[in-house]
């Protein structure tokens, strides 16, 4: 047995090393796993981006299953994922907020005129210090609250039909049944 | 401000290359010296474009002591979005915010505790380079010395067993030949030849 063992002990050692290795290449180091989950969200107050009179703050995403997206016009999968925005927008399950995160008012509301608005309200951040609350690092990024104002889960990066239909839509679906 | 730091590590390196005594060791230290020159080299390079106006860019400061705490402070936070930066180094935007958000926090009058607080609530341990000691990293902290440890035992059981083995006992008959060979019971080598 002790003779084996010598070439057994080095094996299983290469077998760890060449697991942990492989985890470590299908780990994407750009998702930072976000402290705030399971927290309550930020308290804010900002302008809306199109009545810049009117102000939108958390309070108006508190007692209702909500999503918090956050975009900017000069970021370019922000318009990759705004398709599908407009697609959940359009399936009526969840109110969707924006952060206009660190951008031009006119851009901004030229982009939604162009491309649709999948928004209940947008937020206008323009120096990114509500995005800093957020935790934001880089649009877009998604989180989705629920009744109580607590944040559920975040998506960071484009969002997709894949992650709409395995991750988003379940989820809502399951926040919205529990009373 | 980089620069000079740069430039001091840079003498503090040559002094090494000032005693050389045989060849072997000269061309040893000329390849050591290139070595090091050419990662000075890549440095400069590396930190050339990033230290352009960037760092500390248009924030005052009391004192030099508080610009040093500044400073001293960014360095140990990372960029989320330039991953193997600092926030002192990073030309990212959300550095730009960031730095901006760290010196009104300063300004404010907050302990590092309290600016490293307000981080960590936002971005995670992410941001610390520094990671704190809990469950989920006590193996990246304690890891290397739980393997020495096991090292050192090894090692430990391995001379044991290396002496326990038993020298090797020769016979009276044996003895015998022995001394027959080497010529006398005491042997002497000189007087052999």
């Amino acid at each position: 047995m002790t003779r084996y063992l010598r070439y057994l002990v080095p094996l299983a050692i290469f077998v760890v090393l060449v697991a942990f290795l492989y985890r470590g290449l299908s780990l994407d180091p750009k998702r930072v796993p976000s402290p705030l989950v399971g927290k309550p969200m930020p308290q804010f107050s900002l302008p809306r981006l199109k009545d810049p009179a009117a102000t939108l703050s958390d309070a108006d995403l508190r007692g209702k299953v909500s999503i918090l997206n956050i975009w900017a016009t000069w970021c370019v999968s922000c318009r990759a994922e705004h398709e599908v925005l407009l697609l959940l927008a359009k399936s009526g399950k969840v109110d969707i907020y924006g952060l206009n995160y660190k951008d031009e008012r006119v851009k901004a509301k030229q982009w939604l005129a162009q491309l649709g608005d999948p928004y209940v309200a947008n937020a206008f951040d323009e120096d990114g210090r509500t995005g800093i609350d957020w935790g934001v690092y880089g649009a877009p990024e998604t989180f989705i609250m629920d009744r109580e104002g607590v944040i559920r889960h975040k998506h960071i990066g484009p969002l997709t039909v894949d992650a709409l239909n395995n991750e988003i839509l379940p989820l809502i679906a399951e926040l919205q049944s529990t009373p | 401000m980089i620069k000079e730091t740069l430039n001091n590590s840079s003498c503090r390196r040559t002094p090494a290359s000032s005693t050389l005594k045989t060849d072997d060791t000269r061309i040893k230290h000329n390849i050591l010296i290139s070595l090091v020159s050419v990662l000075l080299l890549c440095l400069l390079i590396c930190a050339g474009p990033t230290q352009a106006g960037v760092t500390l860019e248009a924030f005052k400061f009391d004192s030099k002591a508080e610009e040093q705490h500044f400073k001293d402070l960014i360095e140990e936070l990372r960029c989320l979005v330039c991953q193997n930066q600092s926030l002192a180094d990073s030309d990212a935007e959300l550095a730009h915010d960031l730095r901006a958000e760290v010196y009104d926090m300063i300004q404010a009058g907050k302990n590092n505790e309290e600016i490293v607080a307000f981080l960590v609530a936002r971005y995670g341990d992410f941001v610390l380079y520094n990671p704190p000691v809990k469950p989920s990293t006590w193996l990246i902290w304690f890891g290397p010395f739980v393997l020495l440890l096991i090292a050192a035992i090894l090692l430990l059981r391995t001379l044991r067993r290396q002496k326990s083995i038993p020298a090797t006992e020769i016979t009276p008959e044996e003895r015998a030949r022995l001394d027959a060979i080497l010529g006398s019971t005491q042997p002497e080598q000189d007087k052999k030849t």
